[in-house]
C-alpha cells in the first residue's frame, strides 16, 4: 500500500524550484505501553498541578515561562508566542552544497524520502545530479510552524531529505581536549590492527535485528494466552586486568571461530 | 573495556514551563480515572494493550530478564569502512570516555580505528531498549552512534514512489551547474542556527529588562533542577585520565 505524502513543498535551488512530497523514512517500531493503576487496571489520567498545594490548575489557567536564570521566569503571552512563529511556506530552500561525506553523522536526525509532486523528470534529474557531483545540499523550511535545518541528500535513484541538529546544540570532539596518556607499546598497536582487520567487514544492516523487541512482544503474546514463561537471570562477564591478554584471547577466539565457521 | 557513555547534545532548545495563575511552575501528575486521586508511582503498573481496554501487565523484573545476556556489553562483531554506513541509519550520538584504568586501551582502539579509517559495529542493550551502534573514533576520542534497525525504515518501493522516469541529460546538466555554482567545501554553520529559539530568548530578555511579566520562584522549591553543563563534564572525564 503507498503511503501518503505528510507534507508538500518546493525544493528552491537560486531561482529554480522543484515540487515534492515529504514522506517519513522512519517506522515507529518501539513496544509501547500504557501506564495503569494497579488497582483497577485503567488507564491513569494525568494533569497539572500547584506543588505546594496539590491543587490542580485548569488549562485555561495555565501561563507559559521562559526561564531566564535560575528561579526567574518571564511569562510569554499566547499572542507574543504566536507571533514568534516562522512565516508558513512551502519553499524547502537550498541554502548551499557540500562533498556528501563533509557532515558527520552526530548532525542527522530524522530521514524523510522526497517523492516528485508532477514534474518526475526535473525531481529524477537533481538526484542524478547530485549523484554525479558527489554533493549534498544544506537546507531550511518550515514545516507545521517549525523552522527546519536539513540535509538533501541521494539514496538509490531518489532524494532523500534528513532533518538536521541545529549548530547550538551539538558538540564536536573538536571543543574537546584529546584525551592523554602515555605512547602506545608497538605490539599492541600490531595486535589491535591484526584484531580490526580481522573482523573487517561490510556493512549489512539486514544482519541486525532487535532481538530484545521481539524477545518482548514473544513474551507478551505468551502472556495474554495465559502462559507463563521462565525467564533466565542476567549473567555478567569476567574482566580481565592486562590489555595483552585482553587481546591475545579475543584474536584467539576469533581463530577458534573462524576454524569453526 | 569500561567506558562512560555521554550526550554528544547540548540541550539548547527554548523549553517552556507551565506556570499557574501566580506564576508557581507547575507539576504534572497522574491520577485515577475512577477516584480522581493522585496516584504514587508504587500504584502504577505497565500494560501493553491487546484489544481496546485490555492490558498484558509487564512489570521490570520481566522485561529486565527479557534483556540480553551481555546486556552492558558493546560487543564489537565488525569493523566496516567509515563511510559506508547511509546517513539515514544515524539516530543519536554519544561520547565514550574511559572508566576506571583504561586509558590505555581506549587510545588503543581509537588510534587503530582512525588510521584504518573504519567504525565498529556492535548491538547493547541501554534502558530497557536494544540498540545498534558504530563506534567512530575522531581526535583521539571515541563516539557511538546509535544506528537504526533496517526493519525501522521504509523503502521507496515500500512508499510507492514511481520508478525513475526517463530523463534529459540536458536538464542533469543545468543541475549539476546550478549545484556547482552554489557549492561550499564545508557546512556553513551560521546556515543551521536555530533561529527560533534565539526569538523566544530575545523576547523573553525584552520583557525582563522591563521588568514585565516576571515572576521569582524560590529555587528549592522546584521539583527537577540540577541543569548540568554536558560540556564540563565530558572535559572532566576526559582530562581526569591524563
Amino acid at each position: 500500500m503507498a503511503a501518503r505524502a505528510m507534507w508538500k513543498g518546493k525544493l528552491k535551488i537560486g531561482a529554480t524550484r522543484v515540487p515534492v512530497d515529504l514522506y517519513s523514512a522512519v517506522v515507529d517500531k518501539t513496544v509501547h505501553f500504557h501506564i495503569l493503576e494497579e488497582k483497577t487496571k485503567e488507564r491513569v489520567k494525568q494533569h497539572m498541578v500547584d506543588p505546594s498545594t496539590g491543587e490542580e490548575v485548569a488549562a485555561e489557567d495555565i501561563q507559559k515561562g521562559y526561564e531566564v536564570e535560575p528561579g526567574t521566569f518571564v511569562i510569554l503571552t499566547g499572542e507574543e508566542l504566536e507571533s514568534l512563529e516562522p512565516e508558513a511556506s512551502r519553499e524547502i530552500e537550498i541554502t548551499h552544497f557540500v562533498p556528501s561525506t563533509r557532515i558527520e553523522p552526530e548532525w542527522y536526525e530524522r530521514p524523510y524520502y522526497l517523492g516528485p509532486d508532477g514534474d518526475s523528470g526535473a525531481y529524477f534529474a537533481l538526484a542524478e545530479a547530485l549523484n554525479n557531483q558527489q554533493k549534498e545540499g544544506v537546507a531550511r523550511w518550515v514545516m507545521r510552524k517549525k523552522q527546519y535545518v536539513g540535509a538533501l541528500r541521494v539514496e538509490g535513484d531518489y532524494l532523500l531529505l534528513v532533518t538536521m541538529r541545529h549548530a547550538e546544540e551539538v558538540v564536536s570532539t573538536e571543543d574537546l581536549p584529546s584525551p592523554g596518556g602515555r605512547d602506545l607499546d608497538r605490539k599492541e598497536v600490531k595486535m589491535a590492527t591484526q584484531l580490526v582487520e580481522a573482523l573487517a567487514g561490510e556493512f549489512d544492516p539486514a544482519d541486525f535485528k532487535d532481538e530484545y523487541r521481539e524477545r518482548v512482544m514473544e513474551f507478551i503474546d505468551k502472556k495474554a494466552k495465559g502462559k507463563t514463561t521462565r525467564l533466565h537471570a542476567v549473567k555478567s562477564k569476567r574482566t580481565t586486568s592486562s590489555l595483552t591478554s585482553a587481546l591475545e584471547r579475543s584474536l584467539k577466539t576469533l581463530k577458534k571461530e573462524k576454524k569453526a565457521a | 573495556m569500561p567506558v562512560y557513555l555521554f550526550p554528544a547534545y547540548r540541550n539548547t532548545r527554548a523549553s517552556l514551563r507551565m506556570l499557574g495563575p501566580d506564576g508557581v511552575p507547575l507539576s504534572r501528575r497522574y491520577y485515577s480515572q475512577k477516584s480522581g486521586r493522585d496516584l504514587k508511582d508504587e500504584d502504577m503498573i505497565r500494560g501493553y494493550e491487546t484489544d481496546k481496554g485490555k492490558y498484558v501487565i509487564v512489570t521490570d523484573e520481566e522485561l529486565d530478564r527479557l534483556a540480553p545476556e551481555k546486556s552492558r556489553d558493546i560487543d564489537l562483531r565488525k569493523f566496516i569502512e567509515r563511510d559506508s554506513i547511509p546517513p539515514l541509519y544515524f539516530e543519536r550520538s554519544y561520547f565514550l570516555t574511559p572508566a576506571g584504568n583504561t586509558q590505555k586501551a581506549y587510545n588503543l582502539l581509537a588510534r587503530t580505528m582512525e588510521e584504518l579509517k573504519r567504525v565498529g559495529i556492535a548491538a547493547f542493550v541501554m534502558r530497557g531498549k536494544e540498540y545498534l551502534v558504530a563506534i567512530l573514533a575522531e581526535n583521539g576520542i571515541l563516539r557511538a552512534e546509535t544506528l537504526r534497525f533496517a526493519d525501522e525504515l521504509r523503502t521507496p518501493a515500500e512508499i510507492g514512489l514511481p520508478k525513475k522516469a526517463k530523463i534529459k541529460q540536458a536538464k542533469v546538466k543545468q543541475f549539476e551547474r546550478l549545484i556547482k555554482s552554489h557549492s561550499k567545501a564545508r557546512p556553513s554553520k551560521a546556515e543551521t542556527k536555530d533561529l527560533e529559539t534565539g526569538r523566544v530568548v530575545k523576547l523573553a530578555k525584552k520583557k525582563l529588562s522591563r521588568k514585565k511579566d516576571v515572576v521569582e520562584v524560590e529555587i528549592e522549591k522546584r521539583a527537577e533542577g540540577n541543569v548540568v553543563d554536558i560540556m564540563d563534564v565530558l572535559k572532566k572525564s576526559i582530562a581526569a585520565k591524563r
